[in-house]
């Protein structure tokens, strides 16, 4: 029960990071696209500057949280990804970097190296892990003893980079909402425009990995395998996955972006908890043999590990949630020219 | 070359590289914090100018601190699978733990604290920066219990084929991690009154910015002064807890082979570590080794020689870093006691000044001589006694762990390098002109 618990909230720090992080990634891939002189691009930095490390901060978390609630699979998994996840982890030092240092020096060059840094580096981080996530849902070449025999090619696989794609072109229409509506004049403009075509795209991305989801992964045959226990999220994460899906362009023609952005947000949230609910209860299925995969019976911590990390889990996480709502809300208003002045600034 | 030396190396350099920014971030932040609160209680200018001063520094600092501290978390898995494996159940907690108490409240507020100066009443953006200070050093609190967990595994039991929790409050609340808590901030905030000291030093002998910088200098004198106190004498006593629970560290840092009751400590002497004995041993001072190990001057200490070849650490770096330490550490407590006396006509001892700029590099040095010493005293054992640092790395190939360690390698003397631009350059331009409007 325990365990099962927490594959739900591993699940669910997962879903809360992409859905969080998902439009600074996004807007740093976009930026060459939509911002044309500095003051846009600052403009672009403002949009993220106040959440981007908080966002990350989700990331550590979910890592962390498979360390502490499933080590082997924490083990395993980050062993196997391993040439991955060091390019993901280059990817996020980059694009970290790049906005602490980029306003420091006033200088073309300079900045043009870290607008590079920011845009290669958003790119890559979730491309890389769209590709991870869709390996994991179709199993990974495991052996027995949770050896990975394969190599960063074999994840490299046309299935991993359709989740990629659909990673990129996701956290893009994330991002671009955002920007719409961060910003007025052109640069809102073009990010409307913009919108609507990435809709198109993700529409298409997302319908290809559903298809290509049938035939690559065993999440279907999953959920058929445990119909009493799959009604409610076989029935209720696709319909809540399509209906925000098609609400976020509803939205977006009616420029009313916060709800668009929302709609997003339970799109990509809906997105990754279908994948990871077609898991259960494998936390990383074996491509080799389904016995040497890793589940969350073979993976747990102790009973006491996961009761003590559940207490804390249920009274800092909402914590959390609660202040970082308030930054949200703080830094709610469209960005003005003042707040580029050069002490706020990026 | 294998796996295992590679993944050593990478994280030797991936932490030693953290450490570098970690300790600045810790102190600096309550420096700064005390600064907007002197400016909210004064309503002086000054101060608030010079908490924007030092805070463009912080966040500089910070950004390194954030980036390669990710990295850290994720080489547990990528480069010590085996490892996380067998502790994870407590190890892995903890750190899990760090993230959501400290690291959400430091990284969310900080952005709030660098992006609102305008827009939250100077009360209020006070406690953003205090709400920073307190997250970065409750993160310190646990890490360091999670490593002084590895330094003295208590509170579990080999359950499962893996070590599992047994007793959460002995693991958070032992003794060696009231130790290193206390022993790494102290250093921490050593580090940080000197950088800052140093660099309105800088200022100072040029005549230039002369009030602003002698209540900078001022100010961190206090708080360099108190935890040179501190850490002079919790490190004796740090030392003391070393003995009682890792002997094999306490031998190889004293370089001591025989088992010797009454045992007497060296002014100077010079390990042979080939041959099991020490090359040089001069100014015997008897009993003080006994007597700063178990507070009683016969007390036996035992020697390397009592134990197994391989489970001993090696000698002449655990011996060296401890040296360099607390000579350090002395070094420091005369510094600013000189300083203390002086803290009224600064200018008048430009010698002083001088030193005290090219003082900034000591306390780094010394941090990671301290870190040195605690990680390689350590070896062979990756948790002290349960399981070996051979066993517990990941099975990688050897060309994965080596072009990673590169990249880490290229990319972070890249990144530093920029970082430390910057900050000379912030440095050179000084309060006034780095802050227009
Ligand atoms: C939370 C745990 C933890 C913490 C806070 C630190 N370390 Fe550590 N360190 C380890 C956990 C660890 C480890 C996982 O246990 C390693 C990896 C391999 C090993 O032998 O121990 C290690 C090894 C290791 C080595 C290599 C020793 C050897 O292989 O001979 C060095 C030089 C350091 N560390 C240095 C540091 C520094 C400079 C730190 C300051 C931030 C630090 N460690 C903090
Ligand atoms: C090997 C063990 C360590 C791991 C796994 C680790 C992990 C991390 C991570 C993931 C971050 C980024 C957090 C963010 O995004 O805000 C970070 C930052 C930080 N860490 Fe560590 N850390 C280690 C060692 C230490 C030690 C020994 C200390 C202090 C004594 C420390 C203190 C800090 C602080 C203060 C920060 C804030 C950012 C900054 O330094 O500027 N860490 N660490
Ligand atoms: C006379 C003064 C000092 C004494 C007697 C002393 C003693 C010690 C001892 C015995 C350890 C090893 C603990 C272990 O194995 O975990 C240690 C570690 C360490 N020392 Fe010191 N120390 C002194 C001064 C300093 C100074 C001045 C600094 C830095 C500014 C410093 C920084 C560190 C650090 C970062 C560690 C590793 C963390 C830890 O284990 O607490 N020490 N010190």
């Amino acid at each position: 029960m325990l365990e099962s618990i927490w594959f739900f909230l591993w699940g669910l720090l997962w879903a809360i990071y992409f859905m969080l992080d998902g439009f600074d990634l996004g807007l740093g891939t976009l930026m060459p696209f939509v911002a044309r002189d500095d003051m846009e691009k600052r403009t672009v930095y403002r949009a993220m500057g106040p959440f981007w490390d908080g966002n990350e901060v989700w990331l550590i978390t979910a890592g962390g949280v498979t360390f502490a609630a499933f080590p082997l699979a924490y083990a395993v998994m980050f062993s196997s990804l391993y040439s991955a996840l060091m390019l993901l982890l280059f990817a996020l030092i980059f694009r970290g970097v790049a906005m602490e240092f980029r306003g420091q020096i006033h200088h073309e060059k300079w900045k043009k190296v870290w607008d590079y840094s920011l845009t290669a580096g958003s790119f890559l981080a979730a491309l890389l892990l769209g590709v991870a996530f869709a390996n994991i849902f179709q199993g990974i070449p495991i052996d027995e003893k949770g050896v990975y025999q394969g190599s960063l090619i074999t994840l490299l696989n046309p299935y991993g980079l359709l989740g990629g794609v659909l990673f990129v072109v996701m956290f893009a229409l994330h991002g671009c909402i955002w920007l719409a509506l961060k910003t007025e004049g052109p640069l809102h403009d073009r990010a409307t425009t913009l919108a609507s075509r990435l809709w198109t795209a993700l529409l298409a991305a997302a319908v290809i990995f559903l298809a290509a989801t049938w035939f690559a992964t065993r999440l279907y045959d999953n959920y058929l395998e445990n119909p009493l226990f799959f009604v409610v999220p076989i029935l209720l994460i696709p319909i809540i996955a399509v209906s925000a899906l098609v609400m976020t362009r509803v939205y977006i023609s009616r420029t009313r972006w916060w709800e668009a952005w929302f709609a997003s947000s339970l799109f990509i949230v809906g997105t990754t908890l279908f994948g990871v609910a077609g898991l259960y209860p494998h936390l990383l299925p074996s491509s080799i043999n389904p016995a040497y995969s890793v589940t969350i019976h073979n993976a747990a911590s102790s009973p006491l590990t996961l009761k003590i990390m559940l207490g804390v889990a249920l009274t800092v996480i909402p914590v959390v949630i609660a202040y970082q709502a308030w930054v949200y809300h703080f830094f709610k208003d469209k960005i003005q020219p003042s707040d580029l002045a050069h002490d706020e600034g990026y | 070359m294998d796996a295992l030396i590679l993944s050593r190396l990478q994280f030797a350099v991936a932490t030693y590289f953290h450490f570098l920014f970690v300790p600045l971030t810790l102190g600096l932040s309550i420096l700064i914090a005390i600064m907007e609160t002197i400016f909210v209680r004064t309503g002086d200018e000054e101060y608030r100018r010079m908490a924007k001063f030092w805070g463009k520094i912080f966040l500089i600092n910070f950004a390194m601190g954030v980036v390669t501290g990710i990295t850290l978390e994720f080489q547990f898995g990528t480069n010590w699978s085996r490892y996380s494996s067998y502790v994870g159940d407590i190890f892995g907690s903890l750190l899990a733990i760090e993230a959501t108490v400290a690291f959400f409240l430091e990284s969310t507020f900080i952005a709030v604290w660098a992006l609102s100066w305008n827009r939250l009443s100077p009360k209020a953006h006070a406690v953003t920066i205090w709400l920073v200070a307190a997250a970065s050093s409750l993160s310190a609190v646990w890490i360091l219990i999670a490593n002084a967990w590895m330094q003295h595994p208590v509170g579990y039991t080999i359950r499962n084929g893996r070590a599992e929790l047994t007793d959460f409050f002995a693991v958070v609340t032992q003794s060696f991690a009231i130790h290193q808590i206390i022993h790494t901030l102290s250093a921490a905030y050593i580090l940080s009154a000197f950088f800052v000291m140093g660099v309105s030093a800088y200022h100072l002998l040029k005549k230039q910015h002369t009030s602003f910088f002698g209540r900078s200098f001022r100010l961190a004198l206090v708080m360099g002064l108190v935890f040179s106190i501190v850490e002079v004498v919790q490190g004796h006593m740090h030392g003391a807890e070393v003995a009682r629970v890792q002997p094999t560290k306490l031998a190889a840092m004293e370089s001591l082979w025989d088992t010797t009751a009454h045992a007497p400590q060296y002014l100077f002497l010079v390990p042979d570590e080939k041959n099991e004995r020490n090359f040089i041993e001069l100014g015997a001072i008897p009993g003080a080794l006994s007597m700063l190990a178990y507070h009683d001057s016969s007390a036996t200490v035992r020697g390397l020689k009592d134990f197994p070849r391989d489970e001993r650490p090696p000698v002449t770096l655990s011996f060296i870093s401890f040296r360099i330490m607390v000579g350090l550490g002395f070094l420091f407590l005369a510094l600013m006691t000189v300083g203390w006396f002086l803290r009224n006509r600064l200018e008048e001892h430009p010698w002083y000044l001088k030193t005290m700029l090219y003082a900034i590099p000591l306390p780094y040095i010394a941090a990671q001589a301290g870190w040195t010493l605690a990680e390689v005293g350590r070896q062979p054992w990756v948790v002290y006694g349960v399981m070996k640092t051979s066993d517990a790395v990941s099975p990688i190939a050897v060309s994965q762990a080596l072009v990673s360690l590169l990249a880490f390698v290229g990319v972070y003397s890249l990144l530093g390098a920029a970082a430390l631009y910057l900050i000379i350059m912030h440095v050179r331009r000084g309060p006034e002109s780095g802050q227009p409007a």
